[in-house]
């Protein structure tokens, strides 16, 4: 079922706070996952396996590089749900 | 029945769905087989998620394939999950940046060290602390690249494969005697995350598929597993110190 992108970025805020420690509301679109949110290749990829789980949505590993911003994995999941 | 029916395994290295260790898991259970995974650090979580996407959701123990503490008591750990080992995958290798892309003249001994460590070493390691629970014989498999020539950027880890390909000879000389056979798969090149860490790794794969007679898909490790689950199986009952090239031949071609 798809969500809306309000609905994935909550579901991607709760993953990034597990893996970071990092408040919920500190993930918002604009912010990059390693500039901002100090993420590095490891918890990307624990990050992007969770996504996968909880949105029902491949994000191959060539993908993984191009979302640079929390917007932009948000605009991926959203696009892949459709 | 399946080519593994009722054997039980320990598979070390799944860590996404692209990890060859993946894929030979997913084939182990298809073929009847019991699983348990191994993964280490931060890289477990990423495993726990992974392993609910086998056919049977596997149970996976913390392994740190260089930490002596954690090899013995390995034995005990997978006992709570099954009563013995029939075999044991080994899909470990690691080596600092800084012995590979090119660096094989400046690599300091401490990295390069790393990498015999984790590369090499282990898969003796493994066996020895596996071996217990191995009490009908088994089959130790593990995972090399072409370890006979120099190649563009592999540089030390090259080093760490010759040492695993020799270590293999003298694993199957020492288990021989318990019925445990200790063989190689030496894979081409697949885009697995390990893969895609060493840098400059695109200069090996693409030359590939032109020089394998039988054409080379970097993109899926289903050709190494199935080559794994063959020899973990009953087929191979008198082959041991082997290599089995999963390749596309290439390791049979002149230039």
């Amino acid at each position: 079922m798809a969500n809306t992108e309000q609905e994935i970025l909550e579901g991607l805020a709760e993953i990034v706070a597990e893996e970071t420690g990092l408040p919920t509301d500190a993930v918002a679109l604009e912010k990059s996952f390693t500039d901002d949110l100090d993420i590095d290749s490891l918890s990307m990829m624990t990050i992007v396996t969770h996504a996968e789980d909880k949105f029902g949505v491949r994000i191959p590993d060539e993908e993984v590089k191009n979302l640079a911003t929390v917007g932009d994995a948000v605009s991926f999941i959203a696009k892949a749900q459709a | 029945m399946g080519l593994l029916e009722g054997k039980k395994l320990l598979v070390t290295g799944v860590l996404t769905d692209s990890s060859i260790a993946f894929h030979v898991a997913r084939l182990a259970q298809e073929e009847g087989a019991e699983v348990v995974l191994t993964s280490f650090g931060r890289q477990m979580k990423i495993t726990q998620l992974i392993a609910r996407r086998l056919p049977v959701e596997a149970p996976v123990l913390e392994l740190d394939a260089t930490s002596e503490e954690d090899l013995a008591s390995l034995a005990d750990r997978v006992r709570e999950h099954v009563d013995h080992l029939d075999g044991v995958v080994h899909s470990i290798g690691f080596a600092p940046q800084s012995v590979m892309g090119g660096n094989f003249l400046t690599g300091e001994w401490e990295d390069v060290a790393t990498a015999i460590h984790v590369s090499t070493y282990s898969y003796k390691s493994l066996a020895v602390a596996a071996k217990p629970l191995m009490t009908n014989g088994g089959s130790v498999v593990g995972l090399t690249f072409d370890a006979q020539f120099a190649w563009p950027v592999y540089d030390w880890m090259g080093v760490a494969k010759a040492g695993l390909e020799a270590a293999n000879r003298y694993l199957a000389r020492d288990l021989g005697p318990d019925n445990i056979r200790c063989n190689l798969i030496s894979a081409g090149p697949i885009r697995t995350t390990a893969a895609k860490s060493i840098p400059g790794f695109a200069t090996m794969e693409d030359a590939w598929p032109k020089r394998a007679p039988l054409g080379w898909d970097q993109s899926t490790a289903e050709p190494a597993a199935r080559g794994v689950v063959a020899l973990l199986s009953d087929w191979f009952p008198a082959t041991t110190g082997e290599i089995v090239h999963v390749d596309g031949g290439v390791h049979a071609m002149g230039q």
